[in-house]
Formats: C-alpha cells, structure tokens, sequence
C-alpha cells in the first residue's frame, strides 16, 4: 500500500503542503477563489511542525490498526479496502472527538464548523496525494515503506 | 598551376590496385583498364598511378619526379637537390601527346643519393628523413617546384584528365612493375593543377584514396608536431605523411596502424581480452590525432606490398580478390572482374580490417615498412 | 536596532505583487532569507520592502499564484553611455563604506562573447553527416600526460602493448564540473556534484576548501585540489582523490587568492578546512613555496611522489596575457593537464574590479595555448582542460574545436542546481541552499533532486554535443579536438582570426 513517506531532513517549512491539501479539498479547486470565499471552510489535512530549523510536514498515517478506527463509537472512521486509506464518513460522525484524543501523532483536526473530524484521506482517487505533488523539495514522497 | 580556391579539396573517386606477391613484374595495361572501367566515377579533372619496381637499373638512388611551371622553378628546386644530394642522372619523364590531356607542367625525374653531410647533425636520424627533409624544403620553399615522387625503384605519375589517358600520356605500357596502383578523381575544387591529383607520396608510400576526411583540420596541426608539413591542400596527403610516421618511423605493424586510423569502437574494446584491449586502448589514447575520421577507401603501396583500408563504419566501398600470386583491389567488383574475371576468391573489406598485400621476394629493396605484417590478407582470425 | 541610514544606496529591485493574485499564504515571508516580505497582522496583508530583495526570485518561483514579479528598480538615470547605472551605484557604495566592493559569480560586464563570434560546420554531399541515434558516437576522453609513441613488443603474435602509460583520467564526456569549495558552497551542493559525477562518469572538483569526510566515499570521482591556502590537505587526502590540482590561480580573480567571509565558517567547515571557526579564509595570493617555474616543478614531483605517481597532476591558471608561454612552463615542469579558467569564471566572493577588469577571454586564451604547445611539440605531453562561463553545449563543441580536451562548468552547474545569479553568494544567505552554510537554508537544496539535475544537464548537454559531432560528419571527439577547420569566424577582426586561427565564414 503506497502511503507517504516524511523525509524531515528536506523540508523547509513552506506549508505549500498544507496550501494545496486546502485547495485539493475545496469546491471550486481555483486557489485564489479557494482563498477568497472558501477558506474558512477548509482544514488542511497536513500541518507542518516546526521548531528551529527543524521542520516536517505530518499527516494521517493511515495506519494498519488504527486506533481512531476502535475508538470511534459510530463506525464513521473505517478502512477503505480500495486505497488502503483510514476515512472518516462525514455522515456517520457526531463530533465526540474521541478519534482526536487517541490518534498517536495528532494528525484529526476538527472540522471547520467543529461538528465532525478532519483528517487526511490520501486525496482519494487521485494518483498522487496533493502535499507529495506540491513540495518544492521533496520532503515528502508517495511510495511504499519496503522500498526504502 | 596551384589551385585557384584556397580550400581543402574533397578526394572523389575510384581507386585501384594490382599486385604480384611472388615479385613477378608486367606492365601498366590491366591496371590502366581496371580504371578506365570506373571513368564514371570521375571527372576527368585528375588522374594518377603509381608502380613499384620500374627503374632496376637505378634501384639504389632515389627517384624524385619533379614537376615545375617554369625553367626558373626548375632550377631552382634542382640548386637545392644538388646542395643536398647527389645527382646520378635526370631526364625529362617520357610523355606523348593525347587527347584529353591540355596544358601541363614540365614533368623531370632525378635519381639521387643522400650526401653524407646530410646525415651529420641530429635531426635526420636515416637516409628516408633526409630524403623527406629535402622534399618538404623543395616543396614549401620553391615557388612552382613540387617533388611528387621520391622512392626508390618506384614513381607516381600523375596529372590532369582521366586516369586512362594519364596512364597513356605517361607510356605506362614501357614500365614493368610488381605493384600498380590508380586512381581517378572527381575533384569539387580547381581545374587544371597537376599537383592535386591522386597518388600522393612520400618515400616508397603512395597513397590514393576515395572519400573526405572529416578529422583533416586536427590530422594535419597533429603531423607538422613530426616536421610534415601538408601544402598541397588535399586531405589524402595526410594519410601518407601519416602512415610514413607510425609504420617507417614509430615501427608500428599495420594492423596496429589500422586501429590507429580506423580505430574498434569504445563499446568493442571493452569485450577484447586483456592484451588485446591494453593496445587498443593505448593506441586510441595516443594516437587520437591520427583517428581518420570520415568516410575512407584508401589504397597505399610501398615496397614490400600494398594495404587496402576503409574507415571503421565502412561508408566507402572497397573489393579485393586473389588469384594465384596476384593481389587486386579496387572501388568496385567490375573492374576486378575486368581484368580477373574468374579470380579464385573475391571478397569486400571489412570496416577497420585492412587487406594486407606481401611481396615475398628477396630481390627487391627493403621497404619502409620495416616490421613486416605476421599475417596476410585478412587478419580478423588474428585479433583476440 | 537603529543604523545610520546609507542615503545614496538605493534597492536594485522592485517586487511587484499582484493584490489580485496574492492569497496571503505566506510562502515568501518565511522563504525569504533577506526579510523582504513581512506579514501584517493587524492589516491581515503581506507587504515587502524592495530596499533588501537581491533578486534571487526564490519568493516568485515558489508562490502558489505566481503572484509576485520581480524587476529592475526603475530609479533610471538620465541615459549616459558613460557612467551607467552600475557605475554610479558602485561609487555610491563605496562612498557610503569606504569598504572594496564585493561580487559573487563571475563578470558580468559587456565584453564579447568570442564563442558567440564562431561558427560551427555541418558535412554535406561530398561527406555524410552522421545521425547519433542511430550509430556510434564516441565522447570517451583520456586526460594526462601521452607518450609520443606507441612501442610493441617485438616478438608477439598477435601485438603486445610494451609502452606503459601514464596515469590517466577516463571521462564519459568532455565535461566536468569546476572547482567549487565547501564553505562557498554548501555540503548539499557538494554532495550534489560528487554524486552526479559518479553518475555520469566524470569529475568533480573539491576546490580549496579541502574534502568533507562524509564525501570520501566519492573520491573516486573527486579531482583534490592542493591550493595557496593548503586547506584540507593532508597526506589521506592527497591518496584518496582520482587527480591532484595545483590551484595557481583562478578566472574570477587572477593575480589573488580564495576568500571564505567568516559569516560562512561553521564548525564543520572549519574541521574540514582546519581553521578557527568564523574567521575569515583569506588564501595567500601566490603559493609562498612558489614563486617562480622551478618552486612548482617541485611541488609537482613532492605531490607524485606522496601519491607514490599513481594520479594526474593538473595545474589550473588564470587565463591572463602571457597564458601560452606560462602553459608552457607548466608543461614542462610536469604538469600532465593544464587548466586554463578564462575571466569569465564564477566565484563565492571577489573584489569587484579584479572579477570585470583582471584575465582574458578563454577563447583567445585557450586557442593561444594549443598552439603554442604543438608549435613546441609537446602538446601531447599534457591535457588542456578549459573553463570560464561556459554556457551550453554549443560553447563546449567550439572549445573542443579550438584544442581543449574537456572543460569544466561551474556557473552552469549551479544555474542547474537553482542558482539565479543574483551575485550576493559572499553574504552567505543564498536562498537556493547552494552558496550558503545556514542549516534553515542549506535544507532547500535537496541532493537528490540535485544531482538528478545536475545528471540530466550533463545527459542534455552531451546528446546535444554529439549531434552537433555528427553533423559535423565525426564519429569519435579526438577527430573533433583541435580540428579548427571545422570553425569560422564572424564579426571577427583580422587580428581576432589570426589568434585563434581559423578562418572566416564564407572562405
């Protein structure tokens, strides 16, 4: 399963990362539009750390037994066979937050009007997520971990 | 006389040659038909021969034939040679009048040795280098002098027209010579200069080729490093001066010439076994300014044989055959068949493999190729 | 913190930003290594102050919206062919500080481009040209010292190479990349060039800066120089390397030595270098074991003989007037590849006036050399390697022609890394990563996309020599190399043509 892979040591602290994550999600998917009318509606999936000189951006991991997946009381957070990804469904959410207080690397957000959780989805269906075709640097690269 | 552009003239043409590797002598008539059957190949602006073995009476001096646009030329190129060398004879070189052949130079032969003095003093090192030290003077230094031919017990005999009426204007039917070689030329650049025609010679090397030499510009600044120095701008001299550098003075084999001018490719080197690779490698790093690159069917006599080559992606074409103790090389497959018609082997050169000719006969003079080549004709068999 | 305020210095640049186009995502503001763009929270706007932008373009290649442009200050003065604009700005410098102007990279004045006055030929009719994609076309060069002659051993069947050769370079293509040191430089941009180097099967140049221990691993492909300043260099550098140089002298600024500010000594660089961490790295101007032809016979032979003869020793000179009789000399002494860096070369920091006024075009110079050496007879006895602004293959094909056996690149290794040539690389802020030992800043240069760039230049750049090869109706460089013939000048003086030795166009 292709995931992404952080190589921290490359990134600069851009945030062009979290930029695209907002306009790959948002309706019109124009980025000045994206930044004029819909901003407020939009959680980047990726935050970028930083301390010093030492910055990475993170993401959902997607991991293979998910903790957020156990902890969500509706089923909302469930494994999507197809891509491998962890997602969260929108409807079935009640915003209990449970999923953000057991994730182990803090990747949920809460959703724009706090009523449900926010979080990487691999950009699904695209054939690369949009923070990998986006990092002027190549921090952060789509590919499998036994590759490495 | 000289040409009238001041560029580097394109060597057309066809090519020929004839040889006995037993020494057996015989006249000029089938190499002059070998050529004539290739007339379309040319323009009638320049043709050439060169023979082996045609002055046995004075086959221990050098034979320079000389040709001159005025008396004044000539006197002055023979005040050098005299200083020089001494004079055992001269002549003019016998011609008739033929249709074809206009307005021509005064054509003369000298048959010469080398005076001792010549030999004091460093630079020239043998009788050759004298006899080439004297010939390039002669040839940068006398305004309308050119010596063409300086071999011994051999002469290139070449002017403007067809090859078949050079051969006839110079009588070549009176010579008797165990090698011929000819050719005839289909010159881009200026008419009427004798000079320009094929074969070009140095010593015993005549040398007659078909094709352009692409890599002439770094040949001919690599040569004038050695003291050769190319006034005849035509890219063939090159290859003559060339082959009297590594084969008479640096002792190379043929074979071992032949992958300095048409040199394996890198890719090929690589898959040699180890010695053989060692060479390549060592003669492509050293010789590169020799690499003659561009399409080539050259043809070169000396006195022990001749050596048919063509460059190493074979763009020119090149047919030899044997049959009983002759040797025949040409441009193409009919004028074997011209004069040979059911020779015991025909075949087409291989790209970079030279076809080598041996004279096995201890009556004739030593050539310039002093290491004499281990195997003849072709050689393939031979390389790792 | 208040300063007393330069009046007479003016910004460069203006930074124009598109308010329709602006998203304030604040890209620029935290790319910007000069601090030109800020911004403010209570107007919720991003403003930039033209007064510090150097014009590297790092805000403008990476905002989102191409929303800002970057352009000439239009501060224009009154038209004066005399005093143009970058004449009374460096006076205005100079009365502000009282200080000797500094230039990073090489000149940048408007002398002529020699390589943009010849011509290249093509083979047509009475020669076929030769189509690289569908025969052999060879760029394999050799650089040391060649015999003479081949000698064969007599009594083989088939031949056997008596002759033992010199220590030689192999090189996949004519091109290296020129000395650039860590401490110009940054560790990425030298891991870069040493990775591309092996991957594209030539040479890179440590430069004065010594050999980063991490970059050992490299040092097959690594040409160690040995400078003024010795830095670096010791007895496992010297066995490690592939080649040697002696650094003389160098295009940017002939006549002096290497300059490292102090802002750009780090404690890595100082290990590497062997020198106190922030001091300044001035190299003496000459070798002070060199002051004359025979000094460097000797220091070549103690090179060779610590390195036990196994490597080439290359020399590199600044291109100045009497280059041909000091090539001469060189050759003689025993250096195996000289190397002539023209007044076009880059650097990290020079004074000014000696990168636009001091050294000679490396056209003439290169031309000068070759032929002063095969008038001598002893061109074989070393290579002639040529570098100095460089700017694409057609460059390279001409220099080949007029007699180099290789050159180097330096600016147009760095222009592939990212480098924008805004000159201030002495600053140490490089915004590119590349001129610059900021750990913020040296992050941005990622070696893997580094060298992939820097692979692709020299893969560009050698299929496009070898096109121009084949039209040329050549199959190997060595029929190439030194082969004026296949030159013409235009716009060239009478004088220019003779120099150089090759003819016009139309004769």
């Amino acid at each position: 399963m292709k995931r992404v892979i952080i190589k921290e040591e490359f990134c600069i602290g851009c945030r062009l990362c979290e930029i695209n994550c907002l306009v790959q999600h948002s309706k019109s998917k124009k980025i000045i539009k994206v930044f004029r009318n819909e901003r407020d509606s939009l959680v980047s999936g990726v935050q970028v750390e930083q301390s010093g000189y030492v910055s990475f951006a993170i993401q959902c991991r997607h991991c293979e037994d998910a903790p957020c997946m156990e902890a969500c009381m509706t089923g909302a957070m469930h494994w999507d066979a197809e891509t491998g990804a962890v997602l969260c469904e929108q409807d079935r959410c009640v915003g209990c937050w449970m999923c953000i207080m057991v994730c182990p690397v803090g990747a949920i957000n809460t959703g724009p009007n706090r009523a449900v959780a926010s979080k990487c989805d691999l950009c699904y269906g695209a054939e690369m997520p949009a923070c990998v075709a986006n990092c002027p640097n190549e921090a952060l690269i789509y590919g499998e971990y036994d590759e490495e | 006389m000289r040409g009238i552009y001041n560029e580097k003239d394109m060597g057309g043409c066809a090519i020929a040659g004839i040889m006995s590797e037993s020494g057996r002598l015989f006249n000029g008539e089938q190499v002059i038909r070998m050529i004539g059957n290739m007339r379309e190949r040319g323009n009638g602006l320049g043709g050439g021969f060169a023979a082996y073995g045609i002055y046995p009476e004075q086959k221990e001096h050098y034979a320079l034939h000389v040709m001159c646009e005025s008396a004044e030329a000539r006197q002055a190129a023979e005040r050098i040679l005299s200083q020089r060398c001494a004079i055992h004879a001269d002549e003019p070189i016998p011609t008739r009048m033929t249709a074809g052949i206009g307005e021509r130079p005064m054509l003369h032969r000298y048959f010469v040795s080398v005076r001792p003095s010549e030999l004091e003093g460093g630079s020239n090192k043998t009788e050759g280098d004298a006899i080439v030290a004297v010939v390039m003077s002669i040839n940068l230094e006398v305004e309308g002098a050119y010596i063409f031919s300086s071999g011994k017990n051999m002469g290139i005999f070449k002017g403007v027209g067809y090859a078949e009426e050079i051969g006839e204007f110079f009588r070549l039917e009176d010579y008797q010579a165990y090698i011929w070689i000819a050719h005839g030329r289909f010159p881009t650049n200026t008419p009427g200069w004798w000079g320009g025609a094929h074969p070009f010679g140095l010593l015993d090397w005549a040398v007659v080729h078909n094709g352009e030499i692409s890599s002439y510009g770094i040949n001919r600044r690599y040569l004038a490093n050695f003291g050769y120095h190319c006034t005849l701008q035509t890219d063939t001299e090159v290859i003559a001066y060339l082959f009297d550098l590594l084969v008479r003075k640096h002792g190379l084999s043929f074979e071992a010439a032949s992958m300095v001018f048409a040199p394996p490719f890198w890719a090929e080197i690589e898959r040699m076994s180890a010695d053989r690779r060692e060479l390549a490698r060592a003669l492509r790093v050293v010789y590169g300014g020799a690499l003659l690159n561009g399409p080539f069917s050259v043809l070169v006599g000396h006195a022990g044989g001749m050596v048919g080559l063509n460059d190493r992606t074979k763009l020119r074409p090149m047919v030899a055959a044997r049959d009983g103790d002759r040797l025949y090389v040409a441009s193409e497959e009919a004028a074997v068949r011209e004069v040979c018609p059911n020779a015991e082997s025909v075949w087409h050169a291989e790209g970079g493999v030279p076809i080598v000719g041996e004279v096995r006969s201890p009556t004739l003079p030593p050539s310039s190729a002093p290491q004499r080549s281990l195997t003849g004709g072709d050689f393939a068999s031979a390389l790792g | 913190m208040l300063k007393a305020r330069q009046w007479l210095v003016q910004p460069d640049f203006l930074v124009r930003r598109d308010p329709d186009k602006c998203i304030q995502c604040q890209v620029c503001v935290r790319q910007c290594s000069n601090d030109v763009h800020e911004y403010d929270a209570e107007e919720e706007v991003v403003i930039s102050n033209s007064a510090e932008c150097v014009g590297c373009h790092r805000c403008a290649t990476l905002c989102p919206t191409n929303a800002i442009s970057i352009e000439q200050a239009p501060l224009e003065f009154r038209p004066n062919a005399n005093w143009d604009g970058n004449m009374i700005r460096n006076a205005y410098k100079q009365a502000e500080s009282g200080g000797v102007l500094l230039s990073g990279m090489g000149n940048d004045r408007p002398y002529p481009i020699y390589w943009d006055h010849m011509l290249l030929n093509a083979s047509q009719v009475t020669n076929p040209s030769i189509d690289p994609l569908r025969e052999p076309m060879e760029l394999l060069t050799h650089l040391g010292c060649k015999p003479d002659r081949v000698e064969l051993s007599p009594a083989s069947n088939p031949a056997k190479l008596a002759t033992r050769l010199e220590p030689q370079l192999e090189l996949e293509t004519p091109i290296m990349f020129s000395a650039m040191s860590y401490g110009s430089i940054s560790y990425h941009a030298c891991l870069s060039l040493a990775q591309a180097a092996r991957e594209a099967g030539t040479f890179a140049n440590s430069g004065e800066g010594g050999l980063h221990k991490d970059l050992r691993a490299f040092a097959d492909n690594m040409i160690l120089q040995v400078a003024s300043g010795r830095f670096g260099v010791d007895v496992d550098y010297l066995n490690a390397a592939a080649a040697l140089e002696i650094k003389i002298g160098q295009g940017a600024k002939p006549g002096i030595g290497g300059h490292l500010p102090g802002e750009k000594v780090d404690a890595s660089i100082s290990a590497t270098r062997m020198i106190p961490q922030g001091t300044d790295a001035l190299s003496p101007a000459p070798h002070h074991d060199i002051y004359s032809i025979e000094d460097l016979r000797q220091l070549i032979y103690a090179l060779k003989e610590a390195t036990r003869y196994s490597k080439p020793v290359f020399v590199k000179i600044a291109a100045v007037h009497n280059v041909a009789a000091i090539a001469s000399g060189m050759v003689r002494a025993g250096a195996e590849v000289v190397v002539i860096d023209g007044f076009r070369g880059g650097t990290g920091a020079a004074p000014t006036m000696i990168r636009d006024n001091v050294g000679i075009p490396i056209e003439f110079a290169l031309a000068a050399v070759d032929s002063r050496l095969r008038q001598e007879g002893i061109r074989n006895r070393a290579s002639v390697v040529a570098a100095g602004g460089f700017r694409c293959s057609a460059d390279v094909v001409k220099a080949i022609a007029l007699g180099a056996d290789a050159v180097n690149i330096g600016t147009a290794a760095l222009v592939a890394m990212g480098c924008h040539l805004c000159q201030k690389c002495y600053t140490g802020k490089c915004n590119w990563g590349i001129a610059t030992q900021d750990p913020i800043l040296t992050k941005r240069l990622n070696p893997n996309i580094g060298t992939r760039r820097l692979v692709n230049l020299l893969r560009a750049w050698s299929l496009e020599i070898k096109e121009m090869m084949g039209g040329m109706g050549i199959n190997a460089i060595e029929s190439l190399r030194g082969n004026r013939d296949h030159l013409r000048g235009i716009n060239l003086t009478g004088r220019e043509l003779a120099i150089l030795d090759i003819k016009a166009a139309g004769e």
